[in-house]
Parts: structure tokens; C-alpha cells; sequence
């Protein structure tokens, strides 16, 4: 688990602009009730009847289990950041869990809010792939289980936000340039015209960086997959060139600025004593942009994805094998950067 | 230092929303930020009965209120108070509820994606256990073990006809 996170990469089509793309179905067994009017026997069933189907899928992937019910505090915050599972998994109570693939890109939740709720990452720009492999894993699941089915609604799901197709397609995108430059308000306007979510998230009195950027479907109803795929498919390339256009231009008429601003991030990053998780991640923003740019030749991208997950607190205790309060940690996180970064 | 919105620890993330081009900034500590942030997050239930509100189907009056599903037993309040069904026949059972809702959510009423290969029974023959499951939960309340071990055995007996 520690171990190899295969969408942390920094591989895959536009990977210096693209962090990952995802896309999740929700998905619930027709002769259940749904979670929230499960009472403990039936959540007991419904984990060992899907646990056992997760076990014995006829193809796919290898799958792990963790029972989230039985695992520690420490444990379910550690597969959080890692982002296999939900925040209302790991608060979550009575049976549930999660199956995960060895390469972590595949995660099936049982027992969340629907009683499956599947997803598969990937680094870089990969929607098409992300859809082939949730596709194969859906129908593999459904040989022999029957889904909550509706001709006319579709797929049923707990929430009516997600009736239909059940699906949520999503890419980070890391857009530091647009955001310096505050042209980033023009396309979240733009996205939202077009029914998009977008939601942007920085640290505070960041004047530069930090600026990952998440957009995905809000409609799940009345589209098929591939329409709402495709949508992304149609977006996400122009806030990409777009991205680049403004890198090039502060590129030539602020390059010494620019490589002013990544060199001390990294400076206070290979340097500080202690360090907030908030500032960390201003700060590995600016160093993830200069290592696009090619200003940072002995780092990759792999490298900084892996700081942004490691630098969490249940990775920190997790690498120190010991529970450590805030302070402390603060004083772990600094200490494990400028480990990592020494070389840089 | 501004405090988290959700609740009181002092916030470190800072989370700009669009809506129809009128910037929002939410403040939110780490824990709650990361809730908040993943895509899967579920609307609240304040951003739940929002959304009611929104489609007209706030607080109905008393018998609209009191409309029950027969197989999980779920009222049309408990529903729009917690935002979330209690089982898939709810969709037929409030359907003229949830048709204004769908379409102010996705513009639409229809699906028009992937079908399961195995299509359910159009009888609605599983949503049997459904009830069957409610009934046995009420009889082990009601500690009547003679009728809870009956549905036990009917419930699988069925499962096991179902899955044949
Ligand atoms: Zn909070
Ligand atoms: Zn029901």
C-alpha cells in the first residue's frame, strides 16, 4: 500500500497539465433497500455478497479488500489522501470496505452511499481509457448480480443527483500560469455556462500557486456516458492550450520573475524547519510548474504528485510509523521534504 | 484567521465556486475541504432540500408529506429530510415528486446511456425482498422471533429462486 500509486505517474497525454483523470459509477443491487434504510444484518449481507462477486470476478483485475469497519483511524485517513476512498466510507458505519487493484487505479467501494460505487484514475488526460476499464468492470460486477434498473431513470441511485447513468467523469488540472495571471476567471465562467462543475482550491495568502483546479459532470441524466465524456473531450483540451499560451508568454516577458519565484519555493521547501500542509502545497505548486517548464532538471513529475499525497498527515505518520500531533507534524513534513528534495 | 464554514477549526483551504459567473468563496479546514472536494461528495442535506425547494416540493402540507413507500417504508418527509431514497421503488412511488426534481437537476427525465445486459424483472419481482427485509427488521424490533425466523427462511428461499 505504501507503495506504487500508478495515476501519481506523471505520465499520459498532457500529464504536466492534466494531474488525473477519473471517472466513478454508482451502482446498487435491485433486492436491497438503499444504505440509509439498511439495517445492520442487511449491510452484513450486502458486504459479503458483493465482497465474494469482487473476489470472483470472471476477468479484470485483482482485487484487495480493506474492511474500512475493522481498520484504524490512522488506516482509513491513509486511504483518503490516497483517494481510494470517500470521506462518507471512512465516517461511515456497520459493514463496509473498499477493493482495490495492486496499482491502486481501480477502487470499488461497498456500503458507501450507494451499496457499489466504483472508480478508475488515471495519470494524465485518459478519459477514454478510464471509461474502457470502469465499462469491462461494470459489466464483469453485473453477470451475477441485478442492478436497480428503471427504462425510463435508468440506473437507480440513492440520491437522485446521480439517477441515470450514475456517472461522474472528472480531471484535476494543475493551471498555476492562468491563475497568476487571473485569466483563470474567464474559463471558470465559461465552464459553468456549459453546466460544468469546477472547483478550484489554493492555500491561503497564496499569491501564485497552489492552483489545482477539479471539473467534472454535473448532469447524469439524459446523456449517455459517451456524451458526457465527450463534453470533457471538447473542454479540456482549450483550457489546456490555453494554459500553455499564457506559460509561454510570462515564459519570454517574465522569465527571470518566474525563476525567481520557483527557486525559492524550492529553497524554503529543501530548507524549512517546519512547514504547514497548506503551505507545502503553495509551494510544491510553484516547484510542479518549474519542473514543466524544465527549470528543475533533477526532478519529475512523479516526484512532486508523490509530495503533494506523502506530505498528508496519515502519510506522515504512516512514514514515521507513530502518531504525531499537529506540531509535530509540521516538523515531519518539513523534515521528510528536505530529505526528498535534497538532491533537487 | 477566518474560521472553517462547516465547523469551527480555523480554515486553511480556500475553495472558489462559480455559479452562473458570481464568484463564491467558501472557507473550510482541511478535513472538511477534503469532503467537500471529492467529486463524489453528495450534496449536504441544506443543499438538499435547496434543491426541493427549488423544484417546488418543500414542505408539502401534512398527507403529501405522509406518502409511503410499501416495500422500504420511507415517507415522502423522511425522504426531503435526509435527501436520500430508501429504496429503488421509491422512484415509482414518488414519482410525481421526483419528476420536477430530475428535471430542474439534469434537464431531463430520460435516461439515454448504458443498459444492463441483464435486464431486472419488469414485474419488480426482487423489490419482494426489499419488503420482505423491512418486514423482518420490524418483527425482530416488535421481538416477534416466531415470524422474524419465517421471513428469514422466505427471505432465502427467494434469493436463492432469484439467483437460479
Ligand atoms: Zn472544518
Ligand atoms: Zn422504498
Amino acid at each position: 500500500m505504501q507503495t506504487g500509486c500508478e495515476w501519481l505517474r506523471g505520465t499520459g497525454p498532457d500529464a504536466e497539465i492534466v494531474v488525473s483523470s477519473r471517472i466513478r459509477l454508482a451502482r446498487n443491487l435491485a433486492q436491497f433497500p438503499f444504505i440509509s434504510r439498511a439495517d445492520e444484518p442487511t449491510r452484513n449481507d450486502l458486504e459479503k455478497l458483493l465482497y465474494e462477486k469482487l473476489q470472483n470476478l470472471s476477468a479484470g483485475p485483482r482485487l484487495s479488500y480493506f474492511d474500512v469497519r475493522n481498520l484504524s483511524d490512522l488506516d482509513r485517513q491513509f486511504l483518503m489522501e490516497r483517494q481510494l476512498i470517500s470521506k462518507e466510507l471512512a465516517d461511515g458505519e456497520g459493514a463496509r470496505g473498499v477493493a482495490v487493484d495492486q496499482g491502486q487505479s481501480v477502487s470499488v467501494m461497498i456500503n458507501e452511499e450507494d451499496h457499489l460505487r466504483m472508480q478508475v484514475v488515471r495519470s494524465g488526460f485518459s478519459l477514454d481509457e478510464c471509461w474502457k476499464d470502469i465499462d469491462q468492470l461494470d459489466d464483469d460486477i453485473e453477470e451475477d448480480v441485478t442492478y436497480a434498473f428503471g427504462e425510463d431513470l435508468g440506473y437507480l441511485t440513492a440520491c437522485p443527483t446521480n439517477v441515470g447513468t450514475g456517472i461522474r467523469v472528472s480531471v484535476m488540472l494543475h493551471l498555476p500560469a492562468l491563475h497568476m495571471t487571473k485569466e483563470i476567471q474567464k474559463v471558470l465562467g465559461a465552464l459553468q455556462k456549459i453546466s460544468l462543475a469546477v472547483r478550484g482550491l489554493y492555500g491561503e495568502g497564496s499569491s501564485a500557486s497552489g492552483q489545482f483546479f477539479q471539473v467534472s459532470n454535473q448532469i447524469t441524466l439524459g446523456q449517455s456516458e459517451q456524451q458526457i465524456i465527450d463534453k470533457l473531450h471538447e473542454v479540456v483540451p482549450n483550457i489546456i492550450s490555453y494554459e500553455r499560451r499564457v506559460r509561454e508568454a510570462l515564459l519570454k516577458d517574465n522569465r527571470a520573475k518566474l525563476h525567481d519565484q520557483i527557486s525559492r519555493a524550492t529553497g524554503i521547501l529543501q530548507k524549512a524547519q517546519t512547514i504547514s500542509s497548506e503551505e507545502t502545497m503553495d509551494l510544491l505548486s510553484s516547484v510542479r510548474l518549474g519542473v514543466s517548464l524544465g527549470m528543475l532538471d533533477d526532478l519529475d513529475l512523479l516526484s512532486v504528485n508523490e509530495l503533494f499525497i506523502h506530505t498528508q498527515p496519515a502519510h506522515l505518520q504512516k512514514i514515521r510509523g507513530e502518531t504525531l500531533d499537529s506540531g509535530e507534524r509540521n516538523a515531519a513534513r518539513a523534515a521528510y521534504l528536505r530529505s526528498r528534495l535534497a538532491e533537487a | 484567521m477566518k474560521k472553517c464554514r462547516r465547523c469551527s477549526k480555523p480554515a486553511t483551504l480556500h475553495i472558489t465556486e462559480i455559479h452562473d459567473s458570481t464568484v463564491q468563496k467558501i472557507h473550510l479546514c482541511e478535513n472538511c475541504a477534503s469532503e467537500y472536494l471529492e467529486t463524489s461528495a453528495p450534496p449536504d442535506e441544506d443543499e438538499m432540500e435547496a434543491l426541493l425547494e427549488e423544484a417546488g416540493l418543500g414542505d408539502l402540507g401534512d398527507e403529501q408529506d405522509e406518502l409511503t413507500c410499501p416495500n422500504c417504508g420511507i415517507t415522502y418527509r423522511e425522504f426531503r429530510k435526509q435527501g436520500r431514497l430508501g429504496c429503488p421503488h421509491d422512484y415509482v412511488v414518488f414519482k410525481e415528486r421526483l419528476i420536477p426534481l430530475l428535471e430542474n437537476i439534469h434537464e431531463s427525465t430520460h435516461h439515454a446511456g448504458k443498459f444492463p445486459k441483464r435486464a431486472p424483472d419488469a414485474s419488480h419481482k426482487q423489490y419482494e425482498l426489499i419488503k420482505m427485509r423491512n418486514d423482518l427488521r420490524i418483527a425482530v424490533e416488535k421481538e416477534d422471533y416466531e415470524a422474524a425466523a419465517k421471513l428469514r427462511d422466505d427471505i432465502r428461499q427467494l434469493e436463492e429462486q432469484q439467483s437460479e
